[in-house]
């Protein structure tokens, strides 16, 4: 079922958790909502569950308008982010309980009920621990018995609230994976919530960018990751070098040196910021190229395959203040053909940079 | 709260023992048996002698003359009228507890904190003040007196004052027993329940209730026992009229202020007794939430 919301607004008292925000999800789509905290994602994820109201828009269901729709009519499956399993019941009756609490001439009979549970376990994995009570289980567990029970009642749409949020590093991995491959099995339209950059552009299909209340950006993960279209993406999702300067003739002038980047409609003279990722700088030998960016090498950490240099910068007047450090990926290999050391002065060579002018930088966190 | 206070007792059990076996924490053992010594004959003066000097007083003169003292007509009826008191009371400040406390725990709403002050109010206000108000509002010469005179209503020195005066004092129990626990679990399993399909009425019978169900039975047992023995805001209200108005607290004074220490011990002993039981459902209430896989307290 697709899933749209148009022109939501809600105000929290004088706080407005979402600010006219306007989206649209093809059916069968896994979504994620990427943002800092109290960037009205889990706010939006409620409100298209029905557990919050807007104050202004419409949420539609598969077309159709579901804003008077209560909660209990919307066939929504909700995961939440502390799980909230019902405590006093087993693993087994935990599941169970949407397919019982229905009105009597729709409910499935208690064989068929246990039919499908236990069906629901083997997908989650779980069969062994039906009579278990949650108490009794990691993490991990807990997630996917609450997903099993939000299968149960057999959503049209999936909603998860910050899924993996409370779970160690290594069970995220495994959960983020298993998701993905779940949602390939069930295809039912998935929303979920997340602050975790790296989990919404490994699992989701589309990444919806927040901060404050408003979209930033919506696009495939690839899309966000390398043309981030605002300045929070940019800052927001993957490491990134600022680099402050002044636009003239097709070159950011940081100092004493002159970057150069592909964009138009900046004016010379506009005060700007520049973004680069670190794996689009590379290291040279100091010279009399002013195209250069000098920085003394501060750190050097081969760990991998790739290895993470900090440089102080020497120039950049204001940003020395705010942003010493510079980082610079470069492959294993290339530590061998120019063998540099720490405390030496290069020049850095910045190939992708994208520029801001500052004014519009209202957004900048 | 049940559940909680017991977690949180043999949890400090356990790091009262660690805190032994460490040297670096371990206090001498005068202050050990100093600490001990002092609780434990407090304990003793205060407590345990007297509840055995009820019983002792009360048989005093022999088993005989004990249930004489019981079965006699006016004692009888102080215990019916206390029975009928509570009977009243209990249920419906079960209903009001459940109700006050689902409210505070799971809606936002004005005037929240103010009803979390009105609630203290009967444990903040001498029962003495409890009973008065009473007698202001529906005594003879009291704001509703002469309209309930009219109708040949009687409140005051009658039943109805007194279970007025019993549900007043006994509010709290249930409610403030109630609160911390339903606040602690928060909204999310009754927003899971709702979601997957469930009525209100389900969410509160299948996920609300089975939650609280240790907190709940706790706060009645603990309501039960004050409104049998509450003495000061039914003595104002009561008028110690004898097999009519007396509950068996006041039947207590009663008969000791007329020099009958056997009979007044005897019913005493009843409300000791009483409160032996309390204790003991208390702890077995206590002891099962503990077991309960599930409470609160180790999520």
């Amino acid at each position: 079922m697709s899933i749209a919301v148009h022109d939501i607004t809600k105000k929290f008292g004088a706080f407005t958790a979402l600010d006219h925000v306007s989206l649209d999800f093809p059916a069968g789509d896994l979504i994620a909502l990427l943002g800092p905290s109290g960037c009205g994602k889990t706010t939006l994820l409620r409100i298209i569950a029905g557990l919050e109201y807007p104050d202004e828009g419409a949420v539609l269901l598969g077309g159709e308008d579901a804003s008077d729709r209560h909660v209990r009519e919307r066939q929504v499956g909700f995961v939440f982010q502390h799980y909230a399993l019902f405590r006093h019941m087993t693993v087994f009756d935990n599941i169970a309980f949407g397919l019982r609490v229905r009105p009597r001439r729709e409910r499935p009979s208690e064989a068929e009920i246990r039919k499908r549970v236990n069906s629901l376990l083997e997908l989650v994995q779980l069969g062994w621990l039906a009579d278990r009570f949650p108490s009794q289980l990691s993490g991990g567990q807990r997630q996917r018995v609450a997903l099993a029970r939000a299968l149960a009642v057999e959503p049209q749409v999936l909603l998860l609230d910050e899924p993996f949020g409370a779970l160690d590093a290594k069970v995220r991995k495994e959960l983020r994976r298993w998701l993905r491959r779940l949602h390939e099995e069930l295809h039912i339209t998935s929303i979920f919530v997340t602050h975790d950059q790296d989990e919404a552009l490994e699992v989701a299909d589309r990444v919806v960018l927040m901060n404050k209340g408003k979209v930033e950006q919506i696009g495939t993960p690839i899309d966000v990751y390398e043309r981030p279209a605002t300045e929070f993406a940019y800052s927001f999702i993957g490491t990134v070098n600022r680099f402050e300067g002044i636009v003239s003739g097709g070159h950011l002038n940081v100092g004493s040196s002159r970057i150069a980047f592909d964009q138009d409609g900046i004016a010379d003279g506009t005060p700007a910021i520049g973004y680069a990722r670190p794996h689009a700088i590379s290291i040279k030998p100091l010279g009399s190229d002013l195209s250069l960016l000098r920085a003394r090498v501060d750190r050097i950490l081969p760990f991998g395959s790739v290895a993470r240099i900090e440089l102080t910068p020497a120039a950049a007047p204001s940003s020395a203040v705010k942003h010493p450090i510079v980082e610079v990926e470069v492959p294993r290999g290339d530590l061998d053909t120019f063998d540099f050391r720490l405390g030496q002065d290069v020049g850095l060579n910045v190939s992708d940079l994208h520029v801001f002018p500052t004014d519009s930088s209202v957004s900048t966190p | 709260m049940a559940g909680a206070s017991q977690g949180l007792l043999t949890a400090g059990n356990r790091r009262g023992s660690r805190y032994e076996i460490n040297s670096a924490t371990r206090d001498p053992a005068w202050i050990k048996w100093l600490v001990l010594g002092l609780s434990l004959s407090f304990f003793v003066l205060f407590l345990l002698v007297p509840l055995i000097a009820v019983f002792v007083e009360a048989l005093r003169k022999g088993w005989d003359a004990y249930v004489a003292a019981i079965i006699e007509p006016d004692a009888l009826a102080a215990i019916r009228l206390t029975l009928i008191a509570a009977g009243i009371a209990v249920p419906l400040n079960l209903v009001f507890g459940v109700s006050a406390a689902w409210a505070i725990a799971k809606f936002d709403f004005p005037g929240k904190h103010f009803l979390i002050t009105l609630i203290d109010l009967p444990f903040s206000v001498s029962p003495v003040v409890a009973g008065l108000i009473y007698v202001l509002v529906f005594g003879s010469h009291g704001w509703f007196g002469p309209w309930l005179s009219e109708y040949d209503i009687k409140i005051i020195f009658a039943v109805p004052g007194i279970v007025l005066a019993t549900i007043f004092v006994t509010f709290p129990f249930i409610a403030r027993e109630l609160i911390p626990l339903m606040q602690t679990q928060g909204r999310d399993e009754e927003e899971a329940a709702i979601v997957l399909g469930a009525s209100g009425w389900q969410t509160f019978w299948h996920v609300t209730l089975p939650n609280i169900k240790w907190a709940l039975i706790y706060g009645v047992i603990l309501c039960n026992a004050r409104a049998m023995g509450e003495f000061g805001a039914v003595s104002v209200v009561s008028g110690h009229i004898r097999g009519e108005t007396n509950t068996m607290p006041l039947h207590v004074e009663i008969l000791y202020n007329e020099y009958q220490f056997t009979a007044a011990f005897a019913v005493a002993s009843l409300l000791a007794l009483l409160a032996l039981v309390t204790l003991a459902i208390k702890t077995y209430v206590e002891w099962r939430a503990s077991r309960e896989p599930n409470e609160v307290f180790e999520e």
